[in-house]
């Protein structure tokens, strides 16, 4: 008997179960996927669930601005290279949103193309969505926006659609279901709360322990 | 890693008089049960998710054939590969078929205690092969051939004076006179020193919080984001999961999310919630090309339909731990396995047997703040109970415990007999008490006395005492 089976069977008879009305029953909970309880703050209006949203990432030592368009957005970017005093240059991947924006008018900055292989200090990303009630990003991986740029650089900058920014993770994750499929998935789907930390060295927290030092999120639009 | 569950006694009394161990406990106590707390207080929903976590497990368990059918043929149409292993061993030797068949030479490993249950890195380095910790309590302990005294904080035990000590003997790639006394120090070279180590590995190993049968997923909480490098640059991402970590769906899991950070560091949301699904995509610019997982079951199997079945619950947020005065006053070392604290004090026996842990749940005061605080709501004091009841139907507990235990329960089960004895000798030991009204020494009972005196029953017995109460309760009021 294989290894599979075995464990199967030492289940079922533990459990003394019979199949009867349970494959019925797990077969509605996996197809229905019904959501539990959603808290009051998960719940929140436009306007408040962005500002929610905002409140809640920089809780978690996340640094946050609103944009009006994408139009701003080389200009916000270079503004938070000068301000941190970081070198002009930029890896992100293939996003169609940030690849609309006009680069051109910074002229001085370098942008590179593709994953990251570790040297590069300031990462930019397109979010997919984004979670009010704890401040979260949804990012997921392929072309448009590797996760290695998530990780690797020292400075992860974020880009998020306010229509995006849902009030739970529920929201988005049925948003996730609609574009892949149910069932499906990208290879990754990263939330990320906050900047990397750590807090193994007696309970001390501390900001950039393998991932980002530091988040900067920019809410386009409203 | 060697059991030493047995000499837990031996091992509490060495980590009572370890006085770094004891001002590093100190971090315990002061963190994690304010910060929890805070947390938990901050989110009216708190209790509500709690019951609907406990309900999302009881139904899974209730089911787990069926999810695990489902969650393997999930993984598979996403391209993954699941292995199943019956015991630690079979674990052991998939992981090391893996890489002797994929010529790895070096794999970078993420936070997993089922990889410490199966004594992996010992397996590995056996084999030739050379693990490398990546979380940074996991990291220090590997550098001091340690294991994990907290399954969520591994290095806890330690104070960063032993901390630099161990990068000074270790990196002696590094200038010796360099500053290395602030924590941001440690830090920082810790994560240069991993940042290589991450791109020489052929393969990486993760755990996994949750396993998600509708769409063969699998779930890491991390707040380092080193389990994410771990399983995005190598070649191979290999995840070691138990049986019990499915749920349904990805709501199952969101659900559940709420009530993990909160119990466990008092975060809303730990920083990275990962979501990984096969391997490498068409298309995909980075990210494994190949996707495993292996399955362990090493026992949980057989404590389905037992009364150990809700501690398949846990979701190993260390809560229980954190807010246990027995673990407060030892750490997780004296348990002397892998498991430590009130849910290691339950798991424990029932994954190695009651014989080598039995100490562990009798290791209790029954203070009950280690199911009060449990996310899941698991009943760890009825349970440590029935392992005691195992321990003395087995035989297994001392001649000296048994026939007390046995005298009791003669006495217990005569309430006249009883309480004529109870009324005879309570007067008696009063009057023995003294003045200060206390015993510095009994017969039979130096374990108590040697370091604590014992207080000298006063007045009457409860019952008798109840009886005046209710007697007063009945005179006519004046």
């Amino acid at each position: 008997m294989s290894a599979r089976d075995a464990i199967l069977n030492k289940v079922r008879a533990s459990l003394g179960a019979g199949n009867g009305p349970r494959a019925k029953v797990v077969r509605e909970r996996l197809d229905g996927a019904p959501r539990g309880l959603i808290p009051e703050r998960g719940q929140l209006p436009d306007a408040a669930r962005i500002d929610l949203f905002a409140a809640q990432a920089e809780k978690v030592h996340a640094t946050t601005e609103r944009l009006a368009s994408y139009a701003d957005l080389p200009a916000a970017v270079t503004a938070y290279l000068r301000s941190k005093n970081l070198s002009a240059s930029i890896r992100m991947g293939d996003d169609p949103r940030l690849n609309g924006a006009d680069w051109s008018m910074q002229a001085a900055l370098e942008i590179r193309r593709g994953p990251s292989d570790g040297n590069d200090e300031t990462g930019l990303s397109h979010a997919f969505g984004a979670v009010a009630e704890t401040g979260t990003l949804v990012l997921h991986s392929g072309a448009e926006n590797p996760t290695t740029v998530n990780f690797l650089p020292e400075h992860h900058l974020v880009i998020v659609d306010a229509k995006d920014v849902a009030g739970d993770l529920e929201t988005v994750l049925a948003r996730v279901r609609e574009t892949f499929g149910k069932g499906q998935m990208p290879r990754t789907l990263n939330m990320i709360t906050g900047p990397s930390r750590s807090g193994d060295i007696e309970q001390k927290m501390l900001l950039g322990a393998h991932g980002p030092r530091a988040l900067h999120i920019m809410v386009v639009g409203s | 890693m060697q059991i030493r569950s047995p000499e837990f006694k031996a091992n509490s009394v060495k980590a009572l008089s370890d006085a770094q161990l004891q001002k590093a406990l100190g971090n315990v106590r002061a963190g994690f049960i304010d910060k929890r707390k805070k947390a938990v207080d901050a989110l009216p929903e708190f209790d509500a998710l709690r019951e609907n976590g406990k309900a999302i497990k009881d139904h899974t368990l209730a089911n787990l054939d069926l999810y695990l059918e489902n969650y393997e043929a999930q993984v598979k149409a996403a391209g993954g590969h699941v292995h199943w292993a019956e015991t630690a061993e079979d674990a052991r030797r998939i992981i090391l078929d893996l890489c002797a068949s994929r010529g790895v030479k070096t794999v970078t490993k993420g936070k997993s205690m089922i990889s410490e249950e199966i004594a992996l890195n010992d397996a590995l380095e056996a084999a030739g092969v050379r693990p490398v910790e990546t979380d940074l309590g996991e990291y220090i302990i590997q550098l001091r051939g340690e294991h994990p005294s907290h399954i969520i904080a591994p290095a806890v035990h330690l104070n960063k004076e032993q901390i630099e000590a161990d990068f000074r003997r270790v990196h002696t790639h590094l200038p010796a006179d360099r500053e290395l006394v602030e924590h941001e120090k440690l830090l920082t070279e810790a994560r240069a020193v991993l940042r290589e180590q991450y791109f020489k590995a052929d393969l990486g190993i993760t755990g996994a919080n949750f396993l998600v049968a509708e769409t063969g997923s699998s779930i890491i909480v991390t707040n380092e984001g080193n389990g994410d490098l771990t399983q995005i640059l190598p070649r191979i991402h290999v995840v070691v999961a138990s049986i019990e970590k499915v749920v349904p769906t990805l709501e199952d899991a969101a659900q559940i999310l709420r009530l993990l950070a909160r119990s466990a560091t008092g975060q809303d949301m730990s920083v990275y919630t990962t979501i990984s699904t096969g391997g490498r995509r068409e298309g995909d610019p980075d990210g494994p090309d190949e996707y495993h997982v292996v399955l362990l079951d090493n026992g949980r199997s057989s404590m389905l339909g037992t009364e150990f079945q809700e501690m398949l619950r846990c979701i190993r947020c260390g809560a229980c731990m954190n807010h246990c005065p027995v673990y407060h006053a030892v750490g997780g070392h004296a348990y002397g396995w892998v498991y430590p604290g009130p849910m290691g004090a339950v798991l424990t026996p029932s994954l190695i047997g009651v014989d080598k842990g039995g100490h562990l749940p009798n290791a209790s005061t029954f203070c009950g703040r280690c199911e009060s605080v449990c996310p899941m709501k698991i009943p760890l004091p009825k349970m440590m109970r029935h392992w005691r009841e195992r321990e003395f139907e087995r035989g297994l507990n001392p001649a000296a415990a048994r026939y007390g235990l046995k005298a009791w329960a003669f006495f217990a089960r005569r309430p006249s007999l009883y309480r004529f004895f109870a009324s005879l000798g309570i007067p008696v030991l009063s009057a023995a008490g003294g003045a200060k009204h206390r015993f510095s020494w009994l017969p039979f009972a130096g374990g108590w006395t040697k370091y604590r005196e014992l207080p000298a029953p006063e007045g009457r017995t409860f019952l008798q005492q109840w009886a005046q109460r209710e007697a007063k309760k009945q005179e006519p009021v004046r």
